[in-house]
């Protein structure tokens, strides 16, 4: 009953966005006021709906309902009720429901806090958000219903949750990657809306700014969970892969990234105006790319693609309705936004170009590199996989790029700079910077070998932290306590970066100094590595709520100090059978001790893999440092202001 | 010429000789980083380069694994049903490594035609399958489903 009740009400729903996609979008062209502030009310409709159609199914998870397809493939009796709530989007049909709830979610919080657009805009937003509602209503009853019944053979007992989706990781991924690129809705939204009006002024540009930085902050958060998960969870210490599936979620970062700083060249000084509504028209596609490259099961076969082509063609469809819909409306309407306004060499604006123009190179070639595959495979040019090489071969020196420029960039002022200015401030922190990538790489270095990869990466930490201490003291001086009158998006802006700083320190020194060893150990076996003797004493086994496994013991010492006791595992699951390594990591911010346990040897001996990881921690730190800039910028007291736009009365039908 | 026009016609050959230059090293680089994959009997009709990083893999022959008593060095056999190709490796095999189950291996092949292998996949989570991987797995699963392949058979 429950799970009939979750379908109806996901089929009101998809009346509802209909509504919603029409009658205030008409309403905008007629004139009809009353027809356009419809839009509110039907976009919280739309939630009530949506969300009673998500508690039925999360509901259905709890009763352990295996008359349902979707619950008896991912759940059973024997998992805990946390994983039976998060199982409810751990696969296909239940994650685009998930979609559609925390699109539905955003769109009623652009009904509240739209009061100060003009309701012709707001109207064209709601409208467009609805349409893409339409869109994944339509995508989950036709193709991918989770309320498809099991009748009547009612399965006794359903398969498992498979056990890497088993852990707090992955329970606040998913939601937090959606709302990541669900939330890029609301820009694309707003640039259809803008469009299809002709219009776009800085007050409009000021208004989508906290969405833009939300919707980024939640992705980032999304990424850097995904990243930690897999790092501790896969078992052999990687935190990025350059897997296609990471790509997905990384293009829509960085072009949501490059959209961040955009639009704040619009806001405050009207230029770029095409440009940013371009972009937030690809944030929003990448995302939807990323959901179809993800979901479609595209990746895992092009074949197992071409032979169930239903879920497959209905995204390829509404991918080319949005993105080729858009672009069109973009070509039509984008040059007359256009507007000259004139910056020098040494400005802020061409700083925030040269940003713009290293994030999108670094995102196309993510592109290129991720669908080469595919379209070789398609093409039938052989089975190919491209290698992580390609990736890093791109990705590193544009990265550096990108934080030189940072540092530069830190001293410019709008419109035009005085470039004697810059040079008299550039001379110190550079100095800082090359004195520190001499000295500290020789003391963290664990053999006290010199890296180049160390030495460039200290570099480039250096010299943005120092950059962004210098316009500190410009700002403020060294009295700390005026800190606290600094606008909320300066403090956020500066912390994202010194986060940035963080996170290509972690990146670069974990990668220079990583010290991995995969070796045979009998019960009593020592190994030294980076400095720590690694003790085995043996395997015992343990019962675990639904599994049982192996576990070992490792003794970690330094200099006859203990450092660790770790307990890695080796663990079977008892409902699908699935086997599963356990890591036991010591952490610590300078450096993770990391033990995993590989197969059983003969005469009771273990494959055992150790491995010692220098600032690999800073990573997800530098990375949750950037999510609060993010947020701390979106909370800026002038987006909280109510002011009517000026441009209200002036917007043509 | 106009100096604005002149200004532009920079700006666009700027744009086109760095556009074509990002264009002529991406496919480089894509060329150079393909890792192309093979099926066993592939390998074995020799259409497979040498000392070329390359991927084959299929379902890991029964009996077939060989530990050293001494090291992480092991080798095994893996089968499509028609070739057998031999890989050796050094390191932890992953959890869903088996016999009688599908593994992927990137290395390089040497002249007796065994893959030193480099990395091992075994078939781990739909997520984390790359395409080909899945691709040559159901391939083999086919095969072995449809009664085709039989370890004695293949071992011959």
């Amino acid at each position: 009953m429950i799970a009939e009740l979750g379908h109806f009400a996901l089929i009101i729903a998809l009346g509802m966005a209909l509504l919603q996609s029409l009658v205030p979008m008409i309403g905008s062209f007629k004139g009809y006021s009353s027809w356009m502030r419809l839009g509110r009310s039907l976009s919280m409709g739309q939630l009530f709906f949506v969300a009673i159609s998500f508690g039925c199914l999360a509901i259905a998870f709890l009763n352990d309902d295996f008359s349902l397809k979707y619950v008896s493939q991912h759940s059973n009796t024997a998992l805990p009720d946390h994983y039976k709530i998060s199982a409810v989007w751990a696969a296909h049909e239940g994650s685009l429901l998930l979609w559609a709830l925390i699109l539905a979610g955003w769109t009623v919080a652009v009904a509240l806090f739209s009061r100060s657009l003009p309701l012709v805009l707001t109207a064209r937003i709601l409208s467009v958000l609805g349409a893409i509602s339409v869109g994944f209503a339509l995508f989950l009853l036709l193709t991918s219903n989770p309320f498809e019944r099991l009748l009547p053979m009612v399965p006794m007992e359903g398969a498992d949750l498979n056990p890497l989706l088993q852990d707090i990781g992955l329970i606040i991924h998913p939601p937090m990657l959606y709302m990541g690129y669900v939330g890029f809705a609301v820009p694309f939204a707003f640039a259809i809306a803008a469009l299809i009006g002709g219009q776009f002024d800085s007050a409009w540009a000021r208004w989508s700014r906290p969405w833009i930085n939300l919707a980024w902050v939640f992705l980032t958060i999304g990424i850097t969970l995904g990243s930690w998960w897999a790092y501790y969870e896969l078992g052999w210490g990687g935190w990025w892969f350059w897997d296609p599936v990471e790509n997905a979620s990384l293009m829509p970062w960085l072009v949501g990234t490059a959209l961040i700083h955009s639009v704040s060249a619009t806001e405050k000084r009207g230029v770029f105006r095409s440009w940013t509504l371009l972009l937030a028209i690809f944030a929003f596609s990448l995302s939807l790319l990323g959901t179809f490259l993800v979901r479609s099961g595209i990746l895992t076969s092009v074949h197992a693609f071409a032979s169930d082509p239903e879920r497959g063609v209905f995204m390829l469809m509404f991918l080319a309705i949005v993105i080729g819909g858009s672009l069109m409306l973009f070509a039509l309407r984008g040059p007359a936004m256009r507007k000259v306004a004139a910056y020098s060499g040494w400005s802020r604006e061409v700083m925030l170009l040269i940003n713009n123009v290293i994030l999108v190179s670094s995102m196309t070639m993510i592109l290129i590199g991720t669908l080469y595959p595919l379209v070789a495979d398609v093409l039938e040019l052989g089975k190919i996989s491209v290698g992580p090489p390609y990736f890093n071969f791109f990705f590193v020196p544009l990265t550096v790029g990108l934080v030189i420029a940072l540092g530069i960039a830190v001293f410019t002022q709008w419109k035009s700079t005085d470039s004697s200015l810059i040079l008299s401030k550039i001379p110190v922190p550079l100095l800082l910077a090359i004195v520190s990538a001499g000295i500290l790489p020789v003391y963290l270095a664990t053999d006290f070998s010199y890296s180049i990869t160390a030495g460039l990466t200290v570099f480039m930490t250096a010299w943005l932290i120092a950059t962004i201490a210098a316009d500190l003291r410009d700002k403020i001086g060294i009295d700390l306590k005026r800190v606290a009158k600094l606008s909320h998006s300066y403090l956020g802006m500066q912390l994202a970066h010194t986060g940035l700083a963080i996170c290509v320190l972690g990146v670069g020194l974990s990668s220079a100094y990583d010290q991995t060893r995969e070796l045979r150990m009998a019960p009593g076996d020592n190994a030294m590595i980076a400095g720590y003797e690694f003790n085995f004493s043996g395997v015992n086994p343990v019962d675990g709520p639904n599994f049982t496994a192996f576990q070992a013991q490792i003794t970690v010492t330094k200099n006859n100090q203990l450092v660790a006791n770790l307990f890695p595992e080796k663990r079977h699951y008892n409902a699908g059978g699935q086997v599963m390594t356990e890591a036991a990591i010591d952490p610590s911010l300078t450096r993770d001790i990391y033990v995993s346990l590989g197969e059983p040897l003969a005469n009771g001996a273990w494959a055992l893999s150790l491995q010692v990881k220098p600032f690999v921690r800073c990573i997800w730190l530098g990375a949750v440092m950037v999510a609060i800039g993010g947020l701390l910028a979106a909370t800026d007291r002038r987006y909280r202001r109510r002011k009517k736009s000026q441009a209200n009365n002036k917007v043509a039908p | 010429m106009h100096p604005i026009r002149k200004q532009r016609l920079q700006v666009v050959l700027l744009i086109v000789v760095a556009s074509s230059l990002a264009a002529g090293l991406i496919a480089y680089m894509l060329g150079q980083n393909a890792n192309y994959f093979f099926t066993p009997s592939q390998v074995i009709q020799g259409e497979a380069p040498e000392n070329v990083t390359i991927r084959a893999g299929g379902m890991v022959v029964e009996g077939s694994i060989e530990r050293s008593l001494d090291s992480l060095d092991v080798s095994f056999w893996v089968t499509d049903g028609i070739g057998n190709l031999k890989i050796s490796y050094s390191g932890i095999l992953p959890d869903l490594f088996a016999e009688g189950e599908a593994a992927i291996a990137t290395g390089k092949l040497d002249s007796a035609k065994i893959l030193r292998a480099s990395q091992v996949l075994a078939k781990h989570d739909e997520n984390y399958t790359p395409p080909e991987v899945a691709d040559a797995m159901n391939q083999a699963y086919k095969l072995k489903q449809q009664g085709k392949y039989s370890p004695q058979e293949a071992e011959k």
